[in-house]
């Protein structure tokens, strides 16, 4: 092993690294592939970020890359860096699960935008991350594959539906790492892990390729170490992109930007609002005592602290309880065995319906089909108005929140879930003890704002990581990186480093042979 | 299971039937509703997909915007209100032809309604009403192999072609057409025809209805006959709906036979069960198709993939400027143009070869050729091979052809008659069919005059006649020439030749 650890190293590290010449993609590419083999392991043992590992197209990649820098012609400066990709966002040729049965083996002939754009820039893909199946969950307990392990503590969730994309970023398996988040399946596993993760605007970035889940609430984005690299991967795979219908047609203002001056540490004349809904009973108390250090330190920093309340926030988990089962419930449809994937054929003489049922029956997780059998209800004729319906104007009370909160302050801030990072098997069959985890992340979805989570520290209680989240208005992602990137700046002298440096040592597992 | 049935006219006695239409159009766009596959009738299976008209994981639609267009445009040719803001509406339900499990379509939010169209049936303008017009894409086409019946059900196994998924339609749904009694049928026939030319003149479909490109449901029901002067309001009685019903001669006699199908059940006491039926055009019957209760739930709710729709007012007004003109004027500019009477423009209207002979005029033959070869031969063919007379492989620049043979003096009438069956039977073009069967008229002098003369001895009482002044006689002899011709040659030449040899 050389004596720089590579995996240690920020993805804005790296990219200067490989632009000096002072490493090369294949180097880096190769590290990080051996800290996968190293600590990864699979659904017993191991964090078991990965589902798909793809050494060999990876290295070809970083091949490539080197030659470009070689030649002088690098694609982009995260030309190089290796990325993570959530096994929702499809990737031509290489196997794509959304973490179900059911879509075993199936490999897309198509690359999502994003995928498309993180080739066109050079960047390495190492693999697919592991996740709640169809992103349906706050653990990742709910993939057929197995459940991942959080980093911090392997008897522990890392979050869900991303945790598999969050816990390689922590592990230092991956510097980079696309998530999507519906209701929080990017912040609130990038708070129980110790990383950074964000929601952009929806429609920031394509949705193009991300198998959906809820269309109206999806939204991809980067899961990073740090602030200034998910600036960095999100203005790489954001803008508009005309095979999506309802991406942004706007350029936003420049996040990178953004990043450098709120890691200055100063927010003089930046509003902050604390959200009165986002606490109280139910809020872990270690939770809400880094919240209120992290606030105190933003004043500290001029920035300007008011309590705003939005009371139509506590609606949120219900009206998102409505919508998101109705939409899943119309997009599964297609996964019927009748085009690709799996494909039950039950005993005699079956018809195609015989066959669709058999398969969806064997192929979805209880989780999914719960959220089906609820969509279902809530669209359907007589049930319509009183649910789906009324669903959708609690949405734009929602939405009016934020309109007259954003007219007071410039941000929103809140933990970014209740609680640290819960016992594997905890809440497992408790389904709505596991929907009140994103009742702080929810919101954002709804009204369609952008996010961001960055580690607040550790809770008291349990030494487990928690999350500061930041809202912004809508096209206003700049908002959530500058004022991120202040706390992060802010933390890091406190501790001396970034919180990751606390999070203990991963034993190496046994080299174990096959195709991972 | 064959149905009981009430003659037709004892139908009228007691009921009063009541049609809806429902016609799909499928639009010639270059490209599909949702993606930019091509739309092109008759490539290999599954060779115009993507991942959007797949519905493949991941995959998300994009609007055409010429679908809109001509959505639009139909919208207005219609006298519709084109809504100022609409969205897309996925209609769930299950079936393997349909990638997504759902139908990108349109449910409360049309993009044109309150519309209407006049149609004329024997000179009597009856108004119907147009509920709205909405855009939607067209499913996968199943073909069922092994079974009786080439229906899904006792199938061995079925083959799905998805070229056809996402293929843009509009259909168009009337109101309730109501007080057309004995003339329903002709009502719904001319109501199709009147559409279809409608589309045709706006050039947004190929619009034809063997290949597919225009469908129409036909919904019938029957309500107890209200006396005249009764100020009673009529109720509407349970309706079926007839799928696919695919030539204008169908769209009446799928009208008729429900009339007498539903009328023997509300005489016998019994109810109509509220269904689809299938239209076999084969047996003109309809059967029991899947039971259509109101309890069928598509779960509709808007698309959340796509932005709503939001035709701007003066693009609509722009597009209002490039609608061809109404029908109804056309028939009347058409009918002075070709000097047609009354009665012939009825009959070619009613013929359903309005367009065709207008096609055939364009190509270069008089219109009373046109209309000749289209309400005689061709309109004979149809009825004879019981297919719709714009399907019979015949095409009106193929007529023109044909004509223009006749007006060369290269064939005659009778062997034209060959040549439509060189058409029928897809032997090329008229030109290829003349010289492969070889139809041409002989012109030889020596071969004719050899035939007169052998007619004429073979005949000497005719030819003494002749001699004698009684020219009429010729006819007989003209006949043996053409015989021995084989029809190919010209009756007059022969006609000088015969009173020139006997004078």
């Amino acid at each position: 092993m050389s004596a720089v650890d590579w995996t240690r190293r920020t993805a804005a590290d790296l990219a200067d690294a490989l632009a000096s010449g002072e490493v090369t993609s294949v180097e880096l590419t190769q590290a990080h592939l051996d800290r996968i083999a190293a600590v990864d392991g699979d659904a017993t043992a191991g964090v078991h970020a990965f589902l798909h590992v793809d050494a060999e197209g990876a290295l070809a990649t970083a091949r490539e890359s080197d030659e470009r820098r070689a030649a002088g012609n690098p694609l982009h400066p995260l030309d190089g860096v290796p990325i993570a990709v959530k096994d929702v966002v499809v990737t031509e040729g290489m196997p794509t699960t959304a973490g179900s049965k059911i879509l075993e083996g199936w490999v897309p002939p198509y690359d999502a935008t994003v995928v498309r754009r993180i080739k066109a820039a050079g960047l390495p893909i190492l693999g697919k991350t592991n996740m709640d199946e169809f992103a349906m969950g706050s653990s990742t307990e709910h993939s057929a594959y197995g459940p991942t392990r959080n980093p911090w503590d392997q008897t522990r969730i890392p979050g869900g539906s991303g945790g598999g994309s969050a816990a390689a970023v922590a592990a230092y398996e991956a510097p980079l790492a696309i998530g999507t988040d519906t209701g929080g399946s990017i912040r609130q596993p990038g708070a129980v892990t110790g990383t950074v993760g964000v929601k952009p605007t929806y429609g920031a970035v394509s949705r193009y390729g991300l198998i959906a889940l809820a269309n109206s609430l999806d939204q991809a984005g980067p899961v990073t170490r740090t602030v200034l690299d998910a600036a960095l991967l999100q203005e790489l795979i954001g803008g508009h992109d005309p095979l999506d219908s309802t991406s942004v047609d706007q350029e936003l203002p420049s996040l990178v930007d953004a990043a450098r001056q709120g890691a200055s540490g100063d927010l003089s004349g930046v509003r902050i609002g604390v959200v009165t809904e986002m606490s109280g009973e139910g809020w872990q108390p270690g939770v809400m005592a880094r919240f209120q250090e992290s606030v105190d330190l933003l004043v500290k920093a001029g920035a300007e602290v008011v309590e705003v309340s939005c009371p139509t926030f506590v609606h949120a988990l219900a009206t998102y309880y409505l919508i998101l089962p109705a939409e899943c419930s119309s997009n599964l449809a297609k996964f019927d065995a009748m085009r690709y994937g799996l494909r039950v054929v039950p005993e005699g003489n079956p018809s195609a319906e015989d066959v669709m049922k058999a398969t969806r029956d064997a192929g979805f997780g209880d989780e999914v089909k719960r959220r089906i059998i609820l969509g279902t209800y809530a669209l359907s004729s007589g049930y319509y108005d009183a649910y789906y319906g009324q669903a959708q104007k609690v949405r734009t009370l929602i939405s009016r929140d934020f309109e007259a909160a954003f007219d007071k302050v410039d941000v929103l801030v809140s933990p970014t879930a209740p609680t640290t990072a819960f016992e594997l098997g905890e809440k497992l069959d408790d389904p709505l003890a596991m929907y009140l985890n994103d009742l702080a992340t929810i919101p954002a979805n709804l009204a369609g704002v952008p996010g961001i989570s960055v580690p607040a520290g550790l809770a008291d209680e349990d030494g487990l990581p928690v999350g500061f989240q930041v809202l912004a208005p809508a096209l206003a992602d700049d908002r959530c990186y500058r004022v991120g990137a202040a706390l992060e700046a802010l933390l890091a002298a406190e501790w001396g480093g970034p919180l990751l440096d606390k999070a203990p040592d991963l034993d190496k597992l046994d080299h174990r042979e096959g195709d991972r | 299971m064959s149905d009981t049935l009430v003659p037709f006219d004892d139908v009228l006695a007691s009921y009063d039937p009541a049609l809806g239409l429902e016609v799909h159009v499928e639009l010639n766009t270059v490209t599909k509703m949702f993606c930019g596959c091509p739309t092109e009738f008759g490539a290999e299976p599954n060779t115009q997909v993507c991942p959007t008209c797949l519905g493949l994981p991941g995959s998300m639609p994009v609007v055409n915007g010429k679908a809109v267009e001509s959505a639009v445009r139909i919208g207005l040719a219609l006298n519709c209100r084109i809504a100022e803001w609409c969205r897309f509406a996925r209609k769930n339900y299950f079936y393997p032809d349909m990638p997504k499990n759902f139908q990108t379509s349109q449910y409360d939010e049309p993009i044109a309604f309150d519309g209407f169209m006049d149609v004329d049936v024997d000179g009597e303008t009856f108004r119907v009403e147009i509920e709205r017009a909405h855009m939607e894409e067209d499913t996968g086409k199943s073909t069922h192999i092994g079974g009786a019946t080439g229906r899904i059900h006792g199938a061995d196994y079925s083959l799905v072609d998805y070229n056809r998924a996402g293929i843009p339609l509009i259909e168009i749904v009337t109101k309730p057409i109501v007080g057309a009694g004995a003339k329903a049928p002709e009502v719904a026939r001319a109501y199709v025809a009147q559409l279809r030319d409608l589309i045709v003149a706006l050039g947004v479909s190929d619009a034809r209805m063997e290949q597919g490109s225009i469908r129409a449901d036909v919904n019938l029901s029957l309500a107890p006959k209200v006396s005249t002067g009764s100020t009673t309001k009529p109720v509407l009685g349970t309706r079926t709906e007839t799928k696919n019903v695919n030539s204008l001669r169908s769209v009446e006699r799928a009208v008729r036979y429900e009339m007498s199908r539903h009328a023997a059940i509300l005489d016998a006491g019994e109810k109509v069960l509220q269904e689809t039926r299938h239209w076999h055009e084969d047996t003109g019957i309809t059967t029991s198709g899947r039971e259509k209760s109101d309890a069928e739930d598509y779960r509709y709710f808007p698309e959340p993939d796509l932005v709503p729709v939001a035709p701007s007012r003066e693009w609509v007004e722009e597009l209002r400027a490039t609608l061809p003109e109404n029908p109804t004027a056309q028939r009347a500019r058409l009918q002075a143009e070709w000097g047609f009477s009354d009665l012939e423009m009825r009959d070619t209207v009613g013929a359903g070869a309005l367009a065709l002979v207008e096609e055939t005029v364009a190509a270069g033959s008089s219109p009373q050729a046109a209309r000749k070869w289209w309400l005689g031969e061709l309109a004979r063919r149809a009825n004879d091979t019981d297919t719709a007379i714009d399907a019979l492989g015949v095409t009106a620049a193929d007529v023109a052809a044909v004509q223009a043979l006749v007006d060369a003096g290269t064939i005659n009438d009778k062997l034209a008659r060959s040549v439509f069956e060189g058409l029928y039977a897809g032997e090329g073009t008229p030109e290829e069919i003349v010289a492969a069967r070889g139809l041409e008229i002989v012109s030889d002098e020596g071969a004719l005059s050899a035939a007169v003369d052998k007619a004429i001895a073979a005949n000497p009482d005719v030819a003494d006649k002749i001699r004698d002044g009684k020219v009429a006689a010729a006819g007989a002899l003209i006949g043996a020439v053409m015989k021995e011709m084989r029809g190919q040659a010209d009756a007059g030449r022969v006609r000088e030749l015969i009173l020139a040899k006997l004078s």
